[in-house]
């Protein structure tokens, strides 16, 4: 058999297998063929750090309640050398770590992954004490409180709005210098919890909410906390700074109510702090998570089996074919020429971190700097690998400098620059550089375009909704791309720019 | 747009993915790029084989061979150093004169023999060969240029590429080096290309760029005046690489000396496509027909005899 025809035979292989697998997956396993329902799944870390000196040591963590706003699918606790156990009593689940003897700072993890429930915030049928404990103030805390609730029922009508305003005066700190005493007799206090002894004060029902405010690829945030306050008929949320009532959008309600979030004997400065990242799967998917062994699972071909971090690097990468097709496409049939082979697939995936628009700035600004740099360097007659070298580091120092420059200036946008390949960078400098001095800037021009063109096209397919949906949950159909790429291998046809360099033998 | 596909297809223009899939992948041997690549092996095994090249004058493998040089040269009015490795015509040194002890270079700048030798020391580096790799530098001998060629060129060589498929010498090309290429040969640095007639050498039309042009740029000479004298020994030369580079579709650089006639500068692996605008011709015809033939003389001879019985 000739090599063109077992490349064709090939090709019909891996394309009619992964057609079928996905025919099979769609129609027998009811996935959906096009994206649409797809539920965010938040994987979040709570890290418990204190301090200890050799005591016995008893770490306390309040964990997410079941009546939240948000499901638990799926938690794990670290705790190594800890004794541990999950305590359950009528209100409350509560993680308990226990240890002899420990010294320094400790580290405890707790990790979960969650999911917005649709019905919301489940506030009705809560039966929390409307009992009210008064603080135990001062007299001077007493007078300034009470200049506030003064202030605040001439402002209102009901219990509701006369809660409303007594945050916005106690946030009001300029203006009300009763607010401002309240906070500096009670130092490193947080505003939930000098409002929820105000709210006492003035004899309505509340306490704190504790939660986590959701925010992709948020690290070491500290808990964000609510208050509820009851108006006689039911509960109402506020936040406390704001005074803005109501559940945040993509708020995570750990706690209501209760004393605290993590207590520690036998430590100190215990503190929680939140990191999270934020996936997209499709619904279907979200029950095979919750059913255990579901019959689902394909022969290794579902991704969903991984752990929820790995499932999003298999997302970039289940792109990359994406853009190597597309490369493929530029190259064969166009006859775009590009600086470097594959350069446009990692800027593009670059790209889809840092949007399209800065990435390309920063990155156009990047290589025109590195250029000059490296065109000093070429007059130093350095060997090669020394040189990359050195424009590598040139690069580092650029992005740094970016970096801190576009902060100063409020454009935070610029610091996702720390996403483009850096060596690839100073490789394609190189390469640029050296197109320069044989070829001319004209040619540079002419391979920096299409690699710019190819990237951003690569960029455009690869966020594609639907080219995203179809890659992640139908990665048999990368066996479709393998067979177009093998049959454009076999392309002996003119490209699209040979169409124009041949354009005067058309008489 | 697909009607002019179809007429470029129609009129046999080869295109870069043909050539690359159906011509080099198919007929070229990968493990006989070293020869091919290295202008020093080529030139060995082309002294072995009785073919004409420019005459080896010495090589310097090493740096620590450098105090050689002056031995190389000594007895040499004019001569030529080139990189084993390099392409583009880069690291050439071209002296044609001596003036006392310093060297003359074609735009008439003299170079002290510290000069020439640093030169030298910077193509051992591996300045000019790709990916920085260590280098040789070998020095041979200047050709002594047809005069009649020579109108045909600003301060460069201008050479003649063929197209070789197995074997046979299917197209050929006047490369003229002009002020706008800086006296390199290659065509899409601004050299002039002629397109010659395979059968007899003689001019079809010249082309520089997209346009068409009747007289040389810079010296204003009429290229329709112009014909390649010894053309068949040219094609036998031409034919006779094909045994000794062992690759089926090859470029090959001939250059025409007044006293010895065509010489092998070099071959190429990867010929570039502008030939078929040069000519006003495309490949894909002839190299079809050759591709058809069931059985490759082995005379090269016989070769050029049937080139000029079927491609005139």
């Amino acid at each position: 058999m000739s090599s063109r025809a077992q490349v064709y035979l090939f090709a019909v292989i891996f394309t009619l297998l992964g057609l079928w697998l996905t025919y099979y997956k769609v129609s027998f396993l009811n996935l959906p063929l096009l994206p649409g329902s797809v539920k965010t799944v938040w994987s979040i870390e709570a890290k418990l750090l204190f301090n200890t000196w050799g005591e016995p040591v008893v770490a306390d963590l309040a964990l997410p309640e079941p009546h939240s706003n948000y499901a638990i699918l799926d938690e794990t606790f670290a705790s190594s050398g800890y004794g541990f156990v999950i305590e359950t009593d009528a209100a409350q689940r509560r993680a308990v770590w226990t240890r002899r003897e420990a010294d320094g700072l400790q580290t405890l993890y707790y990790k979960l992954q969650i999911t917005q429930l649709d019905e919301g915030a489940a506030t009705e049928p809560l039966s929390f004490s409307t009992a009210v404990l008064k603080p135990s103030w001062s007299a001077a805390q007493y007078a300034a409180a009470t200049g506030l609730i003064n202030e605040a029922r001439n402002r209102s009508a009901d219990s509701k709005s006369m809660a409303q305003q007594l945050l916005k005066v106690l946030a009001d700190r300029d203006t009300f210098q009763d607010a401002n005493m309240l906070f500096q007799s009670a130092p490193g206090r947080s505003p939930a919890s000098l409002a929820v002894d105000l709210l006492s004060a003035a004899d309505i029902p509340v306490h704190m909410v504790r939660g986590v405010q959701l925010e992709n690829r948020g690290r070491n945030l500290p808990p964000a906390e609510l208050v509820e306050v009851h108006d006689g008929n039911g509960w109402h949320l506020f936040d406390p700074i704001t005074a803005e009532p109501g559940l945040p959008e993509n708020y995570f309600i750990w706690q209501r109510g209760g004393q605290s979030l993590l207590d520690v004997v036998g430590g100190r400065s215990s503190r929680v702090r939140f990191s999270m990242i934020s996936n997209d799967v499709p619904v279907e998917n979200l029950k095979s998570i919750d059913a255990e062994g579901d019959s689902r699972t394909l022969a290794g071909l579902n991704i969903y089996s991984l752990p929820l971090d790995k499932q999003a690097i298999f997302k970039s990468l289940l792109l990359i074919p994406i853009g190597a097709l597309i490369v493929v496409i530029f190259r064969v049939l166009v006859g775009l020429r590009t600086s470097g082979t594959f350069m446009p697939v990692l800027l593009a995936l670059a790209f889809i971190q840092t949007t399209l628009l800065t990435g390309i700035l920063i990155l156009v600004a990047l290589v025109m700097a590195g250029l000059l740099i490296r065109t000093y360097l070429s007059r130093l007659d350095m060997l090669m690998v020394a040189r990359i070298s050195a424009v590598l580091i040139v690069v580092v120092f650029l992005m740094a400098g970016f970096s801190v420059m576009s902060h100063r200036f409020g454009l935070d946008q610029a610091l996702t620059i720390t996403f483009l390949p850096m060596v690839i960078l100073a490789w394609t400098i190189e390469r640029m550089s050296i197109t320069w001095e044989e070829d001319g800037a004209k040619e540079v021009m002419i391979q920096g375009a299409g690699s710019l063109v190819v990237a951003t096209i690569a960029f455009l397919v690869m966020t594609n909704p639907v080219v995203e949906h179809l890659t992640y949950n139908f990665p048999e159909l990368l066996l479709v791309v393998l067979g177009i790429i093998l049959v454009l291998g076999q392309y002996t046809g003119f490209r699209l720019s040979e169409l124009y360099r041949f354009r005067y033998m058309d008489q | 747009m697909l009607s002019r596909y179809r007429n470029l297809r129609r009129k046999g223009m080869l295109g870069v993915n043909e050539r690359n899939v159906s011509y080099i992948a198919r007929y070229n041997d990968r493990k006989l790029y070293p020869l091919v690549d290295n202008k020093l092996l080529t030139k060995k095994a082309a002294e072995q084989s009785d073919i004409a090249v420019p005459k080896l004058l010495g090589v310097i493998s090493v740096p620590s061979e450098l105090h050689t040089l002056s031995d190389i040269i000594e007895s040499h009015q004019s001569f030529v150093i080139k990189p084993a490795r390099g392409s583009g015509g880069k690291g050439i040194i071209v002296i044609t004169d001596r003036d006392g002890k310093r060297f003359v270079k074609p735009s008439g700048e003299q170079l002290r023999f510290r000069q020439l030798r640093r030169d030298v020391s910077n193509i051992l580096s591996g300045v000019y060969s790709l990916g920085g790799r260590p280098d040789v530098a070998f020095v041979e001998t200047l050709v002594a240029f047809d005069p009649n060629l020579q109108r045909y060129s600003h301060e460069g060589l201008p050479d003649i590429r063929l197209i070789v498929f197995r074997g046979y010498p299917v197209m050929a090309m006047l490369r003229c080096p002009t002020h706008a290429s800086d006296g390199k040969a290659n065509l899409h640095q601004g050299a002039v290309g002629v397109g010659l007639d395979i059968a007899s050498g003689r001019v079809l039309r010249a082309v520089q760029g997209d346009l068409i042009i009747e007289r040389h740029p810079d010296t204003d000479v009429l290229f329709s005046d112009l014909q390649i004298p010894e053309w068949r020994e040219l094609l036998d030369l031409a034919a006779s690489c094909y045994e000794l580079a062992g690759l089926g579709y090859m470029g090959c650089d001939i250059v025409l000396d007044r006293y010895r006639g065509p010489l092998i500068l070099e071959l190429n692996v990867r010929p570039g496509l502008a030939i078929q605008l040069a000519n006003g011709v495309g490949l894909r015809h002839r190299l079809k027909q050759i591709a058809a033939l069931e059985h490759i003389d082995e005379s090269p001879v016989n070769r050029v005899d049937y080139i000029l019985e079927h491609f005139v």
